[in-house]
């Protein structure tokens, strides 16, 4: 039988199609059909200025926005040869850890949604309104924050986000623990993840999987420490990898990398280093912003920037990033003018959603909820 | 500067050996903005993708990208692009290959890496480049019955209506 799993569907983490092929309620056969969400993002970059592109990556992966904000910004600033300040640098890895944070929240949430433990959705969107509530400070925005932008930051974040962040860092390791305490060694979450939706190493690799789902399966790659950007090589933290490959493997190494990430935002906060946060660059980065209410030169010189926008040198770069999902790669041609000739978006989102033919045949439908819900994808990034 | 470090020396190793490999080929390489990209004739890619997946120590075994772009008016038109990633320490390379709108026919490169399946849909979908050998070659991302290819420099942004 040919059951549809529709676009509509609560718990296809988005408007995702799947075709199934069942006999009783096994899988025999899955497809899924994407699209539904595609908005031409990648067609709309190559008609705005390098810098008006900005607010079009957070809406690709919605929910992680600075770590899209963080890929285009360095493959741009990659292109330009600019240099960043370390306090921009070490604000972007504080502001994107928080983003993984956010991320695995939201996928614990829906994952133990979808599982039944409805608890646990209440419980990581409690903590994720504090992330939120932090994200607003900074930038305005809870969600698309459009903050990490070519040359540094958009703006120094204010004086009240440090002791929040603090806060939010003394209580956060006892919410994971309640979280573990609820699921890690629970009965019916072990019976529904453990062995289900077991992907080998060989396969992780051949589907081009990366991020959690790539180390849930035994292959210790992760590119903050592989090939570190951004300052990560400054920072201590331990990449944690599974080597099951099945879906209990996914929730832990997730798990772990929401505590790492505490590890990391810590040492950010303690050792943050003075300085501008944004890169010495006239034409790419914008003038300080209270200089220009009042000073007539320096709202000329925005005014020109905003307008005219930059020209980086013609030329090509591919600049991969460790986002929570896995890794984003941002495919940037210049060809000289101020307008991208192609900014092609790697998401892994897709890839994930390719995974889904190898891995839910041979499973019960109930195991195919729990093998979406593992498996982190989200459609803005699937279909941009 | 924050991006990532350099690639190795390897990497003009790495065009050294595949020109050996592929002697009088047609395949010419160039670094910029320190990453490699290979140029070859559509016709070689299976080969080359295949001896960067198995040949080479380390083995650039994963596909991290597949991709093309439209550089109408330039001729030939299309470039079709595969990025590919050693995991062993993290190089990587960027092959393309080149086609005009007249004969936009690439081979196919699912048989190695099943990631390629939906990629190359896409760039079906998108530009109307054609894979040859892909066993589902259908549109991905718009709905079935569209006419035209987005992605081409020469489709409306606003889509032709």
């Amino acid at each position: 039988m040919t059951l549809n799993m529709g676009p509509q569907h609560p718990s296809t983490h988005g408007v995702l199609r799947i075709i199934l092929q069942i006999d009783g309620e096994t899988v025999l056969r899955a497809e899924p059909d994407i699209g539904y969400l595609h908005k031409g993002i990648e067609k709309s970059c190559e008609n705005l200025l390098y810098a008006q592109v900005v607010p079009l990556t957070d809406r690709i992966d919605y929910l992680a926005p600075m770590s899209n904000n963080l890929v285009y910004s360095m493959a741009v600033e990659k292109l330009l040869g600019l240099e960043i300040p370390e306090r921009a640098q070490w604000l972007r890895v504080l502001l994107v850890e928080l983003t993984r944070i956010n991320n695995h929240l939201v996928w614990l949430a829906t994952t133990g949604l979808e599982l039944g433990a409805m608890s646990v959705f209440l419980y990581c969107f409690r903590e994720r309104e504090e992330i939120l509530n932090l994200f607003e400070l900074c930038s305005g925005q809870r969600m698309m924050t459009s903050f990490i932008r070519p040359g540094g930051l958009a703006l120094e974040p204010p004086r009240e986000f440090y002791p929040r962040l603090r806060a939010f860092l003394e209580t956060m390791p006892s919410r994971i623990d309640e979280y573990e305490d609820l699921l890690t060694e629970n009965r019916i979450w072990i019976a529904r993840t453990r062995g289900v939706g077991t992907l080998s190493a060989d396969d992780a690799i051949a589907y081009s999987l990366t991020g959690p789902n790539l180390r849930a399966s035994g292959v210790q790659f992760d590119l903050r420490k592989q090939s570190p950007y951004c300052s990560y090589e400054k920072f201590d933290f331990e990449v944690p990898t599974r080597s099951e490959g099945d879906c209990y493997a996914r929730y832990i190494v997730r798990i772990e990398e929401m505590r790492q990430s505490l590890r990391i935002i810590d040492q950010a906060l303690r050792g943050l280093p003075e300085g501008p946060v944004k890169a010495d660059a006239p034409g790419v980065v914008l003038p300080d912003r209270e200089k220009m209410k009042t000073d007539m030169e320096t709202l000329i010189y925005h005014f020109k920037i905003v307008v005219d926008g930059f020209k980086p040198p013609a030329g090509e770069v591919y600049l991969p990033i460790e986002s929570p999902k896995g890794e984003v790669g941002c495919y940037l041609v210049s060809d000289g003018t101020e307008k991208p000739a192609r900014m092609r978006w790697r998401g892994p989102s897709l890839f994930n959603v390719q995974v889904l033919e190898k891995l839910l045949p041979g499973h019960l439908i109930s195991d195919a909820i729990a093998i979406l819900a593992s498996i982190d994808f989200v459609l803005g990034e699937v279909d941009r | 500067m924050g991006l990532p470090p350099d690639p190795a020396a390897d990497d003009s190793a790495l065009l050294q050996s595949l020109l050996s490999a592929f002697p009088d080929s047609g395949i010419v390489g160039a670094t910029a903005n320190h990453e490699l990209t290979v140029v070859s004739p559509p016709s070689l890619i299976p080969d080359l993708l295949q001896w960067l997946r198995d040949g080479v120590t380390p083995p650039y075994r994963m596909l991290a990208d597949l991709t093309a772009v439209d550089l109408f008016p330039r001729e030939p038109r299309f470039e079709v692009v595969y990025h590919l990633l050693a995991l062993d320490h993290g190089q990587r390379v960027r092959i393309k290959t080149r086609v005009s709108a007249d004969a936009p026919v690439v081979p196919s490169v699912v048989f190695l890496w099943p990631a390629a399946g939906m990629l190359e849909r896409e760039v079906f979908d998108l530009f109307g480049i054609q894979f040859a050998g892909h066993p589902n070659l259908k549109r991905l991302l718009m709905p079935n019955d569209w006419q035209g290819h987005p992605l081409r420099k020469d489709y409306p942004v606003e889509g032709e209506r």
